[in-house]
């Protein structure tokens, strides 16, 4: 569904993506590690053509995406739906119009019709009484579920998150965990999860792929990935706190 | 960006634009009312004092109407508001394209196929090629008035004869230019202060290096501009 065929993209002088391969399936949650400036935004940002590769090419479905004309990239981007890692919602809009902005905008639905809809998502997620709050007025963690309201408020096939936990306390980066789990067992969305948090990578991907310096060191199920003899792998896991002793002893000493 | 915005121009006052296009032209032209009727009025005011001082010399304070209505009716009035307007609204508008640039809210909107020049800057740019015309003759209407205020009252000229001067010298030709200069730096600080602001990058940092190097572009675009503009009409 989502291709990388020997992807390098370098910005300034630094190869953030170096020859990257990797394929995402239907229905998969695909979560992307890494340290910071390993190039885990970057990929994601390559999905969605907010950024062109400078060799190697990026498709989708089969199809191209490297030079796609304009309209060719809006029925693209129809098909995803992006949490921003900052929730980008539009600050002087309250959470209700940032919901129905693009219900709004490429459709022709009632206000009536649409209200139902995003009263709908706002319900899905708990935010039932944010609708007529500003974003500047909610939790960073509300912010996190409106942006994902909105992002979901076009049904879309694959959703792109970026960073959804960071910044958050752990309450509620379970709770945003869950919720792309949900998304994923109700709606059949094909996720691609940016984090650093392995934890919440263990638990809600069905594949894992770490980078490291622009290239894939892994790329693996949850139970290979922590099973993974590589070096930069296993100091990533020990860094936090996932090591033989505790909750893990059984899977890492198989 | 511009000729895009121009391209969307149609969609200013359709049912979801409308609010958008109104709240900006309230941002202009409502909001900055204060601070141009103060500048207006002294503008109005050195001018006659300045070349009142200069004509009385020669016995010739009774033109003061003419030299100021001229002035600003061709030039300052058109040339003060777009100060004004680069200045106040100009630097708001990077700013706030700016903020949304660093804060990926641009990003957002293009990866919902949402044209970012048709929702953010058309807009503006209709606000602004609006209302400085609108503007522009509120500040010589102004200025003049400013003008008399110090004709009458230091310099010892009549409000009649101060006005039948102003509007013997002044001509239509002159008013249009006017607008016409009006016109063209509405579109400058628009393009200008949106460009910056979509050009932003590095945090706050560039937010405010972003504002700063709005309004000092727009000051001297606007400037170029008028003397072209000057030059094309006058020479």
């Amino acid at each position: 569904m989502i291709r990388f065929d020997k992807v390098t993209k370098v910005l300034g002088r630094k190869i953030v993506l170096d020859a990257v391969d990797f394929e995402v399936g239907k229905g998969e949650t695909f979560v992307v590690v890494g340290l910071s400036g390993a190039g885990k935004s970057v990929t994601l940002k390559h999905m969605i053509r907010l950024m062109r590769p400078d060799s190697g090419e990026v498709s989708i479905d089969g199809k191209i995406i490297n030079d796609l004309g304009r309209m060719a990239l809006q029925e693209l981007r129809s098909k995803f739906g992006v949490l921003f890692q900052s929730s980008a919602l539009l600050q002087w809009m309250d959470v209700f119009d940032n919901v129905a902005l693009p219900l709004r905008e490429h459709t022709k639905m009632p206000e009536k019709e649409i209200k139902r809809l995003v009263d709908e998502k706002l319900e899905l997620l708990s935010l039932g009484d944010a609708g007529s709050k500003l974003p500047s007025d909610i939790s960073g963690g509300m912010q996190k579920r409106a942006g994902l309201a909105r992002a979901i408020i076009m049904n879309p096939e694959i959703v792109l998150y970026d960073e959804p936990t960071s910044g958050l306390d752990p309450v509620t980066s379970r709770r945003i965990d869950e919720l792309i789990v949900n998304m994923r067992e109700q709606l059949g969305i094909t996720s691609v999860v940016v984090t650093h948090d392995l934890h919440s990578a263990l638990a809600i991907g069905t594949k894992i792929m770490m980078l490291h310096e622009g290239r894939i060191v892994e790329n693996a199920t949850p139970v290979d990935f922590i099973r993974s003899k590589n070096s930069t792998v296993q100091s990533f896991l020990e860094s936090q706190y996932i090591t033989k002793k505790g909750k893990w002893e059984g899977m890492l000493n198989e | 960006m511009l000729v895009e915005a121009i391209w969307f121009m149609q969609f200013a006052f359709g049912k979801r634009s409308k609010h958008e296009t109104v709240t900006q032209f309230y941002i202009t032209g409502i909001k900055s009312l204060g601070v141009i009727t103060v500048v207006a009025l002294f503008t109005g005011m050195i001018l006659a004092l300045q070349t009142g001082l200069e004509l009385r010399r020669y016995g010739q304070e009774v033109y003061i109407g003419s030299a100021v209505a001229v002035s600003m009716i061709r030039e300052m009035g058109p040339f003060m508001t777009g100060l004004i307007i680069s200045a106040s609204v100009g630097s708001a508008i990077a700013a706030q394209i700016g903020t949304m640039t660093v804060s990926e809210e641009i990003s957002a909107l293009e990866v919902m196929s949402i044209n970012p020049n048709r929702f953010l800057v058309m807009p503006r740019l209709v606000a602004l090629v609006v209302m400085m015309p609108i503007l522009s003759v509120y500040t010589n209407i102004l200025g003049i008035m400013g003008g008399a205020l110090v004709g009458t009252t230091q310099l010892g000229v009549s409000v009649q004869a101060y006005m039948d001067n102003a509007t013997q010298f002044a001509t239509n030709k002159d008013l249009y230019v006017g607008l016409f200069k009006a016109f063209l730096f509405g579109i400058v600080i628009t393009t200008v202060s949106c460009h910056q602001g979509f050009m932003t990058t590095e945090g706050a940092v560039g937010v405010g290096r972003a504002t700063r190097s709005s309004v000092i572009i727009s000051f001297l675009t606007i400037l170029v501009v008028g003397y072209m503009v000057t030059r094309m009409f006058y020479l």
